[in-house]
This record gives structure tokens, C-alpha cells and sequence, in this order.
């Protein structure tokens, strides 16, 4: 009753002003125009400034559309709205220019991939090919990067399960705090000073190059990002399995192994499928440890051998038209494989995400 | 098993220590053992890489005639054999830097658009594609930088050099192929804006509902709520984000080797080829080097690893720090 008495006398108060409410403001459409317009202006200007770079034209467009908005706002609708449109279009514009590249990339990758990608490609090495001349393939770099890359699998995935278990299960105290500190860090190690770590061990010992050098080289690179993503798999697992296992009298290691990894095995396996796709297009370590070779050797554990990355390095260095080729048709087959990894490992993220009990 | 028989709650004898009980106490003793020693072993990982680096970096420098900080040359197999940091650590710095300028404030753009601004539905997936860009690896990058990159800056840079010459870094003083540490600073900031931009979204997504929902309640714009509520709660984090993008900057590889045509001079006519970074050096030495060569690399990689360690552990300091007064778990 009183709360309708107090809000009557407001009311009779009407438009004092206008309000912003209902002020002028732009159809909905608008940014679409500007973004036609900016489009338009820009590429006329670069055509009849006789730019050849594309780049240019699109860079000028992106520029005149923060401005033509800006502009048009602020004289129809106001400075604030003007204001909220500039940072609309800016943060527009700054999405637009990181998916260019991304497409950029993927099309010529594919475009040029697929001039000399084909069967024989896939199964022949490069044995007896001079690197100026067209012909030879990627068999030897293929069988080179799974075996690398399965060998630093094995050696990261126990290690990285057992710290983040370690971590989340019975970390306590200053030995879990320096290794939650330097597990990070650790993630941040450029490949290439990995590389040199093993390469100084090789020379301490006189060892010679092989694939075992890369692949620990690799699994020193892959363990930290199987650590924590293990480890955040793990922190989801409610606390309510482990007590309920616990007070049934399991002992804690079993309870481990039977209820809280068999509970987040689908993100632990997310998690190793795309450090897995990290890896693999390592190209430093392997350069430095593995040496590259031209013929097919099986063998990771003696002799150098090829892989994927290595060789589109070897490739590109090559300088020819050919060798280019190459190049681009092993990088096609890198990116497929890297993306079908990481294509996987999100469909069973999403197909086993664990019930958080939200 | 045995200690787990049904009875009922008065006669609850647990202190007898039946049989199955410390066989699961000598498991888990085990498991404990185990776990532990591979957290152990992560420690005794990193602390040999920097003890092996050190040995044999030691090696090097004493037979350095020349000032391993100052020397601007690389010439280990020379006579007296010669050769120093100082070029490499310019071209790291000034590429990794060049590439912060361009990546930070376009990945914190990016984040913004996918935590504020893009349509509920496409969030997702476009922070998907963005992830993307992270998954491709680098020396495609490179490859892509190098031949097709590389021609499509030369307009941008003759421009910059028409237009911005009077700033001495955009002068361009010698003719030639965009080879320069400006195109590698562009290119390594494409290799970092994903990093950048998902710690970076993180941390906007964790601002407190509340504090956007008020200043939207006082009649605030979207860009102001942006400003008053998102971007003060998040600065740390985007600083942290933008330190772990320096520390990948700085040890790329592939891409820089690919890109940049090397010379053993320190100029900061950022359009002009020439210059070097460490990791670049190493991978365009490393096949003509000798003994003395290759500890004279993992010397300059010495250097490396302790400026990415610097720069991420300050930037994994600065998360933690801040993640105890927020509340918010990763």
C-alpha cells in the first residue's frame, strides 16, 4: 500500500528532457555500412595509389572503419556512445586480424601442398635425390617423427601422470611448491635450449646423434604440458569419490588408480593428445640431436634419422623450386596430422568431460 | 578385506592391524615413493640443464679471445677464436619486443571480443580458431613468413619508411628484401597472440558479475564497463599473459631462422635485414661448427634459457600472487 502511495508522485514529472533514451540513434545495420564503406575506400585508395600489397589495402581499410564509425556516431548519437562504438569496432578489428593470417597461412599451406602431395610422395624417402630436382618424398621423415615422437611419448606420459598426482594428491608443503613453480616455468623452455641441454650431455659422453637423443629432448618439452593439464583433469574429480572410496576402506594408491584416474582419463587423454600435437613440430632439438638424414632408418635408437619438421627446414634451405614444393607438401602433412590430433583430443574433451556434479 | 567385515557400529575394533591394512600402507608407501620421485625428478631435471649449459659454457668463454658480452662477432673456429653475445641479445630483445608492441593490445582486443563482445553462440568457437593458431607449428610459420610474408611486407615497410622515417626506426637505409627484424617482430607476434590471448581471456572471464552488472545498472556503455570493471581487475593478468608471450618470443626458433637473413651488426633501423637472435644463430651455425663452435653455442644458449627463465618465472610470480587475493583458481 505504501509502496504504491510513494511511487505515484514521481510519475507526474514527464519528459523534462528528452532523454537519451529516445535520442537519434543508428539502425542496426550501421556497422555493416561502415564496414562496406571502409572496405570500398580503402581498396579504391590502394588501386589508385597502385599498392601492390595487400596488406596495405587491408590495414587502410581496418583504419578507416574505427574512423568512419567514430565519426558518424559522434555527430548523430552522442561522444559517450561514440566512445563504446570506437572500442567496438576496434576490438572488431583487431579479431579480423588475427584470423586473417590463420587463414592465410592454412590456404597457401594447402594450395601449395597439394602440387606434388600424392601417393608416391607418402612412400618414398629421399635416398638418391638431389635436393634441386623434382621426385623423392617423406616416407623416412614420417617413420622419423612417429618414432621420436611415440619414444618421448612413453617416457613423458608416466612421469607427468606420477608429478600430477603427486601434486594434487599428496602435494603438501615446499617440494609441491617448487615443483608446481618450476613446472611452469619449465613449460616456457624455448625447444632449442632442451636441445642444447642433451647436446652438451652427447658431447660429455661421446655419444652420437640418434632418435632416442630427440625424442628425450622432446619428452623434456612434452612432460611439463602433460603435468598440467593432468593435473587440472584431476582437480575436477569431486573429493566426494575419494571419501566415498576411502571410507570403504580402500587404501589411498588404489583409490588413485581405480576411481580418480579412471574418472578423468578422458582429459588426461585430451591432455597428452595435444602435447603430443606440440611436439611434433619441434624442428630445433631434432636439428641438433637427430641430424637428419636422407634414407630410411627405422632405427630410432642408432643412426640419424629424418622427421617431418626437419626435413621442411632441410627443404626450405635447399632453395630450389622444387625443394619448396617439398617443403610445402611435408608441411601439409605436419598440419594434418597436428590438427587431426588436436581435432580428436577435443572431441573426446567434449565426449568425456568429467561430471563436475555442477 | 578382513577389516572390512560388516559389523555393526558398537564392537568397531579398528585398531587391530589386520593383514590388508599394511599391505595397503606398503602400496601406498609405493605410489607416495613413486609420485614423489618423478616431482623430484622434474627438479633434478631443470637444475641439471642449467648445471650441463654452465659446464660446458665455461669450456667456451675461456677460450674466448674476445669479450663474450661485447664482441660483436661469431667467429669460434677462427685463429684466435672470437665471439660474443652482444648482436644476439640486441636482436632478441628488440624482435621479441617489437612483436609485445604489436601482439599485446590486439590479443587483449581479441580477448575482449570473445568474453564481451561476440554473440553468445560463436564465442566458443572462435575461441577455438584462435587456439588454433597455436597448434600450428613453427616452422611452418617460418615457411610461411619466409615466402610468402615476406614479399607482402615490403609495400608496408617502403611505406613506413616513406611516411615514418623521421622516427630513425622506420628509416630504411639499405635496399633490399624485407628481412629485417621488423618482419620477424611480425611475425613472431602472430606466434604469440594466441598465448597471449587466452590467458588474457581467463582472467576477463573471472571479473565479478556483480561489478559489470552495476556499472551497467548506472547507465554505462559497454566500452565503460570495460574500462571501470574488466580492465582494472584484469591488468595483472594481461601482464602476466603478455610475459609468458615475451618468453615464447624470445626462443622461437624455426620461424626467425627462416625469416631473417642474418649479419653480425646492431642497428636500430628496424626495416633494414640484418641482425640476429640467439636461437636464430644457433640453428644458422650449428652444421659448420666445431668442438670449441658448439660450446660456444650452448654458451649463447646459456644466456637464453636464463632470460626465459626471468621473464616466465616473474610472469608465473605475478599469477600466483595474484590468484591469493582473488580467489580464483585456475
Amino acid at each position: 500500500m505504501s509502496q504504491t502511495a510513494v511511487q505515484v508522485p514521481p510519475t507526474p514529472s514527464p519528459p523534462t528532457p528528452p532523454s537519451t533514451l529516445s535520442g537519434r540513434s543508428l539502425p542496426r545495420w550501421a556497422p555493416l555500412g561502415f564496414a562496406a564503406a571502409a572496405i570500398a575506400l580503402g581498396c579504391g585508395l590502394g588501386a589508385v595509389a597502385g599498392w601492390h600489397s595487400k596488406t596495405q589495402w587491408g590495414l587502410l581499410s581496418a583504419l578507416f572503419f574505427v574512423l568512419i564509425s567514430y565519426t558518424v556516431t559522434s555527430t548523430v548519437e552522442n561522444k559517450r556512445q561514440a566512445k563504446d562504438r570506437l572500442a567496438t569496432s576496434v576490438v572488431w578489428v583487431c579479431f579480423i586480424l588475427a584470423v586473417v593470417p590463420l587463414f592465410s597461412l592454412i590456404w597457401v599451406t594447402v594450395s601449395r601442398g597439394l602440387k606434388v602431395l600424392d601417393g608416391y610422395f607418402l612412400t618414398h624417402s629421399m635416398a638418391g635425390v638431389p635436393g634441386f630436382e623434382t621426385g623423392g618424398g617423406v616416407y623416412h621423415a614420417i617413420i622419423g617423427t612417429l618414432e621420436q615422437v611415440g619414444l618421448a611419448t612413453v617416457i613423458s606420459v608416466p612421469i607427468g601422470l606420477l608429478t600430477a598426482i603427486y601434486l594434487v594428491e599428496y602435494g603438501r608443503g615446499a617440494l609441491a611448491k617448487a615443483v608446481t613453480f618450476f613446472v611452469d616455468v619449465m613449460t616456457g623452455i624455448p625447444s632449442i635450449v632442451a636441445g642444447l641441454f642433451l647436446l652438451s650431455i652427447m658431447l660429455m659422453f661421446e655419444l652420437s646423434p640418434s632418435g632416442l637423443m630427440g625424442a628425450l629432448a622432446l619428452a623434456i618439452l612434452m612432460i611439463p604440458v602433460v603435468v598440467r593439464s593432468t593435473e587440472e583433469m584431476l582437480k575436477l574429480v569431486p573429493n566426494e569419490l575419494r571419501e566415498a572410496s576411502l571410507a570403504l576402506g580402500v587404501p589411498k594408491w588404489r583409490t588413485i588408480l581405480k576411481v580418480v584416474i579412471p574418472t578423468a582419463l578422458g582429459g588426461i587423454t585430451t591432455g597428452v593428445m595435444l602435447a603430443v600435437a606440440r611436439i611434433a613440430g619441434e624442428t630445433a632439438p631434432i636439428m641438433l640431436l637427430v641430424f637428419g638424414s636422407q634414407l630410411i632408418n627405422a632405427n630410432p635408437f642408432e643412426g640419424a634419422q629424418s622427421s617431418l619438421p626437419f626435413y621442411i627446414w632441410e627443404q626450405y634451405r635447399v632453395g630450389s623450386e622444387a625443394s619448396y614444393d617439398r617443403a610445402w607438401a611435408a608441411a601439409l602433412v605436419l598440419i594434418a596430422f597436428v590438427m587431426l590430433l588436436n581435432l580428436v583430443a577435443r572431441g573426446i574433451a567434449r565426449w568425456k568431460a568429467p561430471k563436475t556434479g555442477r | 578385506m578382513a577389516s572390512t567385515t560388516p559389523t555393526d557400529l558398537p564392537p568397531a575394533p579398528p585398531a587391530r592391524p589386520g593383514k590388508s591394512a599394511s599391505t595397503g600402507r606398503a602400496g601406498d608407501k609405493i605410489f607416495l615413493g613413486l609420485s614423489r620421485g618423478s616431482g623430484i625428478l622434474l627438479l633434478v631435471i631443470m637444475a641439471s640443464i642449467a648445471g650441463f649449459l654452465a659446464y660446458r659454457s665455461v669450456i667456451a668463454i675461456s677460450q674466448d679471445e674476445g669479450n663474450f658480452l661485447t664482441t660483436f662477432d661469431w667467429n669460434p673456429a677462427g685463429d684466435p677464436p672470437v665471439f660474443g653475445i652482444a648482436v644476439l641479445l640486441f636482436g632478441t630483445v628488440v624482435s621479441s619486443l617489437v612483436a609485445m608492441v604489436i601482439a599485446v593490445p590486439i590479443a587483449v582486443g581479441i580477448a575482449l571480443f570473445i568474453s564481451h563482445y561476440a554473440p553468445r553462440r560463436l564465442a566458443a568457437p572462435l575461441a577455438y580458431v584462435v587456439d588454433l593458431l597455436a597448434a600450428v607449428p613453427s616452422i611452418i610459420y617460418g615457411i610461411w613468413g619466409a615466402l610468402f610474408l615476406v614479399p607482402y611486407l615490403e609495400g608496408l615497410n617502403l611505406w613506413l619508411d616513406e611516411f615514418f622515417a623521421w622516427t630513425y626506426i622506420f628509416d630504411k637505409t639499405e635496399v633490399g628484401v624485407a628481412r629485417s627484424l621488423f618482419t620477424v617482430g611480425v611475425l613472431l607476434a602472430i606466434m604469440i597472440l594466441p598465448i597471449v590471448t587466452s590467458v588474457s581471456r581467463e582472467v576477463f572471464l573471472q571479473v565479478p558479475r556483480m561489478n559489470e552488472e552495476a556499472a551497467l545498472a548506472l547507465g554505462a556503455t559497454r566500452w565503460e564497463v570495460i574500462r571501470m570493471s574488466v580492465l582494472p581487475f584484469g591488468r595483472s593478468g594481461v601482464i602476466s599473459a603478455s610475459m609468458l608471450g615475451l618468453g615464447r618470443a624470445l626462443g622461437e626458433t624455426m620461424a626467425v631462422a627462416t625469416v631473417l637473413s642474418p649479419s653480425f651488426v646492431i642497428s636500430l633501423h628496424l626495416l633494414d635485414p640484418g641482425g640476429g637472435t640467439f636461437a636464430q644463430n644457433i640453428a644458422a651455425k650449428f652444421d659448420e661448427a666445431n668442438e670449441l663452435g658448439r660450446d660456444a653455442l650452448i654458451a649463447s644458449g646459456l644466456v637464453l634459457f636464463i632470460l626465459t627463465l626471468l621473464v616466465n618465472g616473474a610472469a608465473r610470480l605475478i599469477i600466483a600472487r595474484r590468484k591469493e587475493y582473488s580467489g580464483a583458481n585456475a
